[in-house]
């Protein structure tokens, strides 16, 4: 049985905003059978830290195009997306493009 | 699981290029970040030695890479530019203060010389008292017409040869779907060019090194060098149409990255018929600096504010122009389409 994973969430380029206006988040995910991966996280993080409007942040299980993602400081693209399994400790930074005035 | 850089086979790549979908480690993106850039500058002959050159710099993230990487290639293959940073100060309380804030420590880390130049200082009124006026439609209208004319002013003050800018490739394409969309064939012309003409006097021309440049790099070279910028939305723009057409091409950059760049290529290739009238470069008769019109756009909008009017500019009045030119004072009824409606 896996332990509960604890990891390090940062929201940039304005997304903070919609997180409490904070960058950095400590969270810790509950302990499950199935390992964690990012499309579970996203799940997670809407049901759990999102307060409003989360058609920003979101659209359908993924992140709205426009917002990037590094897990530890690498292209999510590289590591597989929403597939990528996480493990205990990683850093997650969403980073938008689409705020801008 | 971790992916090679596919340029040097050595370290973690650490993005994908949505451009040419390489996998690149950190100093190799940066390198060809860096290169693509020089190649466009160099391609398209935006600069020539000896030349001042000033950076329009809000404090964001396209202005502060720009800057960043102009020093960096002036050094690196020694253009001879004199560079300098040139902002403009809205007005807007709780976001342009802070975005200031900012340009002044870039002046510091980049060691460039900063000017910053204010709506209130160029027309007596800032953003907020203009929104208290307009309302918080067609605001962005007032503010990117002012926007536009303060940085030529600006320029003019500090005596530069060019104005470069951060519009990135997708702030390119989204220009490129606005105009469409509006149906705007001038300004499909303009809006592609790499850099204006300097035909006309009094016109300052501008140029744009990051057009061919991804957002999505430039916000990865920014993060990745751990530059300093600002990122707060414009506390009057969230109505903004430009973020729709912004949406709309993100999605179809995350279904076929290339779009971005297609599009460009699209509104770079229209052609219009012969024949077809566009707009003369010429100068404004009562503020004398560029306009296609007697009056520019500056001076309409402002003649509204101050006389209480400030739908005069938003929509078509030009028959009301001469009255305006002639300082005459307006029919009842022509006030009344022009005052501001409450919502």
């Amino acid at each position: 049985m896996a332990a509960p994973l604890g990891l390090h969430l940062e929201f940039g380029g304005g997304a903070e905003l919609l997180f409490d206006g904070v960058k950095n988040h400590h969270v810790t995910l509950p302990d499950q059978s199935n390992p964690w991966d990012m499309k579970q996280l996203l799940a997670w993080i809407r049901g759990n830290m999102l307060k409003e409007r989360p058609e920003l942040f979101m659209q359908g299980d993924t992140v709205r195009p426009g917002i990037l993602v590094l897990i530890n400081d690498a292209d999510w693209e590289l590591m597989g997306e929403l597939d990528y399994q996480l493990q205990d400790k990683d850093n997650v930074v969403f980073i938008s493009t689409l705020h801008g005035g | 699981m971790p992916v090679q850089c596919s340029n040097c086979e050595q370290k973690r790549a650490v993005l994908k290029r949505p451009k040419t979908g390489h996998s690149l480690c950190k100093d190799c993106f940066f390198w060809a970040f860096e290169e693509e850039i020089h190649q466009t500058i160099t391609s398209a002959g935006l600069f020539n030695r000896g030349e001042t050159v000033a950076i329009g710099a809000s404090g964001g993230k396209d202005s502060t890479v720009l800057a960043h990487v102009m020093k960096l290639l002036n050094e690196r293959y020694d253009y001879g530019l004199k560079l300098l940073l040139l902002s403009v100060d809205e007005g807007i309380t709780g976001y342009r203060d802070d975005s200031l804030e900012t340009v002044k420590r870039n002046q510091q880390q980049y060691e460039l010389p900063l000017k910053i130049v204010s709506y209130e200082e160029l027309y007596g009124w800032t953003m907020d008292a203009i929104v208290k006026q307009v309302g918080l439609k067609n605001n962005c209208t007032f503010c990117g017409v002012f926007r536009r004319q303060a940085l030529d002013r600006g320029a003019m003050m500090l005596n530069v040869d060019k104005i470069c800018t951060g519009h990135n490739a997708d702030d390119v394409a989204e220009t490129v779907l606005m105009n469409v969309l509006r149906g705007d064939i001038a300004r499909l012309r303009r809006c592609t060019a790499i850099s204006t003409s300097s035909e006309g006097d009094g016109a300052i021309p501008r140029c744009k090194p990051l057009k061919y440049a991804y957002e999505k790099e430039i916000v990865l070279y920014a993060y990745f060098k751990k530059l300093d910028y600002f990122s707060t939305e414009c506390i009057y723009s969230p109505n903004a149409y430009r973020g729709h057409a912004r949406a709309f091409l993100k999605d179809l950059e995350s279904v076929r990255p290339s779009a971005i760049i297609d599009v460009i290529h699209s509104g770079e290739t229209l052609s219009v018929k012969e024949g077809v009238k566009m707009p003369v470069q010429g100068t404004c008769s009562r503020c004398g600096y560029i306009s296609s019109q007697a009056l520019c756009k500056s001076c309409v909008l402002l003649e509204g504010l101050n006389r209480g009017l400030p739908k005069l500019g938003i929509g078509k009045h030009h028959r009301l122009h001469g009255k305006i030119l002639a300082q005459e004072p307006l029919t009842e009824q022509e006030e009344r389409k022009l005052k501001a409606v409450d919502f």
